[in-house]
């Protein structure tokens, strides 16, 4: 199964919160590359401008096989982010994918956390586990009032939110909304920043639950070439041969027990 | 492809199909990017960099974006010469071309314990790497001084089985110094440049874009530089020289043989264009065939 980098074609572009923008791209017939996604996986976003050189990694929101399309929702935290937010219908940009390893699909019922910019991939997985029949459950943890993509999780999951100012849902961070709730669950998967995964690691060791945690990391090949985007593993890595493993080869998702945050 | 035109080059005794590799720490051991080149059309592999025991590398961040190039200090993470030579060496072995494995230490003893481990495996050339500028000790240490280079260049050469090549440091006042002695300690090439030491701050975190605040930056930024040292290197010594530093396409390419490379590598930009090496080869070819250029050793080194 050879990768490739590609062009694809913005099939479509709005800005869905401060700083936060969501974008379908279209692959051409011949690729497969929305056919092999699965949620989790990351694309890698390349710059038109040769100043920014190293690819944006930017994780799947949906996917559609059937149209060939695959959608991302990032936030603008630079020039190379900004400069894909004015792209416009129909302009290309070149992108490597789908890298990484996703979420698997386990039974029972699933509990889905994400926290800010780590939302979106929980998107396609309530889809993908709500398709097999899974009861799904969401927490999304958000700053303020700004719920961006919280209704689009509706048809799929049951939501709870929690808020840092606690302006909607339960004030405080994700864990806080999961007691608030008594959420109950057999899986937990989750996205977001360091500190909420810590959390959500610590949680489900405490309650035995099996957790898959989507990692972060800042990436140079995006392939597991140049060991930039590295992990800490408890146990060393068979590949590393130490106790670090690459977030965009073996990961972006790992089982919680696997790495050391 | 190219049966009119000769690409080949003898590199310190080597003949390499044609002469371009990729540079060390950028290419793995081949494995990721065999989904994107085919390892067969490379002139060679030359793979990161390997120790005597296997090292964790730097804290993260380790690498971050700079104007036209970037800035890394991965630490030379590497999972020691056992395993290297248990799967890495019999991976590119399936290929057709040539393995230069890049050598690092902390310590002269360290080098040749890893020298001595490939003296019976199947490679074509040790790259020593004394310029590596992200680990504390060894690595750009040896590279800075002519008399240590010299020194451990003779002692890497006692026990080599193997043609030996120093990769050399542009974070020096005069390159061709380091050269010179690599050439005196019995040196059968040189490489050049590795990265030059950088700094980056995130003005919103205020503190390092990289944990180990220091790192190499590399990328077509560098490219000016590396031509220059590549250029003034060649006329310093007579052993062969690998150009490498910001090579992204085939003009840069040419433009590091003309100035006197007999090989080049391609490095950062493998992260931008998985395909660069290939692409590299094939531009160069069609510039000879453009040229009227029938073997590329008209090239080397023809600006004098």
């Amino acid at each position: 199964m050879a990768k490739i980098k590609t062009t694809a074609q913005v099939f479509r572009q709005e800005k869905i919160s401060d700083g936060i923008y969501s974008m379908w791209l279209s692959f051409q017939e011949q690729e497969n590359i929305a056919s092999e996604a699965v949620p989790g996986q990351f694309l890698s976003l390349y710059s038109k401008d040769g100043s920014r050189l190293l690819p944006r990694p930017i994780s799947i929101c949906e996917i559609d096989r059937e149209e060939r399309r695959i959608r991302i929702v990032y936030r603008i935290a630079g020039k190379g982010t900004e400069e894909f937010s004015a792209l416009t219908e129909g302009e290309n940009i070149d992108v490597m994918g789908p890298l990484g390893n996703g979420f698997t699909i386990q039974d029972g019922t699933a509990l889905l956390i994400g926290g800010g910019i780590g939302i979106p991939p929980m998107l396609e997985l309530a889809k993908v586990l709500s398709d097999a029949g899974k009861q799904v459950k969401v927490v999304l943890g958000y700053r303020d009032s700004d719920l961006f993509l919280k209704e689009e999780f509706e048809p799929y999951a049951e939501i709870y939110v929690s808020t840092e100012d606690g302006s909607v849902g339960t004030k405080g961070n994700v864990i806080d909304a999961i007691i608030a709730h008594a959420v109950h669950a057999d899986t937990i998967y989750a996205c977001g920043p360091l500190p909420m995964l810590r959390g959500v690691k610590a949680f489900a060791v405490e309650n035995k639950i099996p957790a898959e945690l989507s990692m972060e990391e800042k990436m140079a090949c995006g392939i597991g070439a140049c060991l930039a985007c590295v992990c800490q593993s408890g146990e060393k890595d068979a590949h590393s041969n130490v106790c670090n493993k690459r977030v965009c080869k073996d990961g972006p998702v790992f089982d919680a027990l696997e790495i050391e945050i | 492809m190219g049966s009119e035109r000769n690409l080949s080059v003898d590199f310190a005794g080597i003949l390499m199909k044609n002469p371009v590799t990729t540079a060390s720490g950028t290419f793995g051991s081949g494995a990721e990017y065999d989904e994107f080149v085919d390892l067969n059309q490379l002139g060679a592999v030359t793979t990161k960099g390997v120790a005597s025991v296997p090292w964790e590398g730097n804290p993260t961040p380790r690498i971050c974006e700079t104007y036209g190039g970037m800035l890394n200090a991965i630490g030379l993470q590497n999972p020691g010469i056992d395993l290297f030579v248990k799967r890495d060496i019999p991976f590119l072995k399936q290929y057709d071309t040539n393995i230069i494995v890049n050598v690092c230490g902390k310590t002269p003893e360290e080098y040749i314990e890893v020298v001595e481990r490939l003296a019976e495996e199947d490679i074509a050339l040790l790259e020593i790497n004394i310029s590596c500028p992200n680990v504390k000790a060894g690595g750009i240490a040896f590279g800075q001084d002519p008399k240590l280079v010299e020194q451990i260049t003779r002692r890497i050469k006692e026990k080599a089985r193997q043609p030996v090549m120093m990769k050399l440091s542009p974070n020096v006042t005069d390159i061709t110094e380091m050269a010179r002695a690599a050439e005196a300690g019995g040196a059968d090439a040189v490489s050049l440049i590795n990265t030059l030491t950088g700094m980056k701050i995130d003005i919103n975190k205020r503190t390092f874009a990289l944990a180990n605040k220091t790192g190499g930056m590399s990328g077509p930024a560098v490219k000016p530089v590396a031509v220059r040292m590549v250029y003034q290197t060649a006329h310093a010594v007579k052993i062969p020289v690998l150009g490498m530093g910001g090579i992204s396409n085939a003009e840069d390419a040419l433009e590091f043989l003309m100035a006197g490379a007999t090989m080049v590598a391609v490095g950062t930009a493998n992260f931008h264009n998985p395909m660069a090496t290939i692409d590299v080869i094939k531009g160069v070819e069609a510039f000879m065939k453009e040229n009227g250029v029938k073997d590329i050793k008209e090239l080397i080194g023809c600006v004098g």
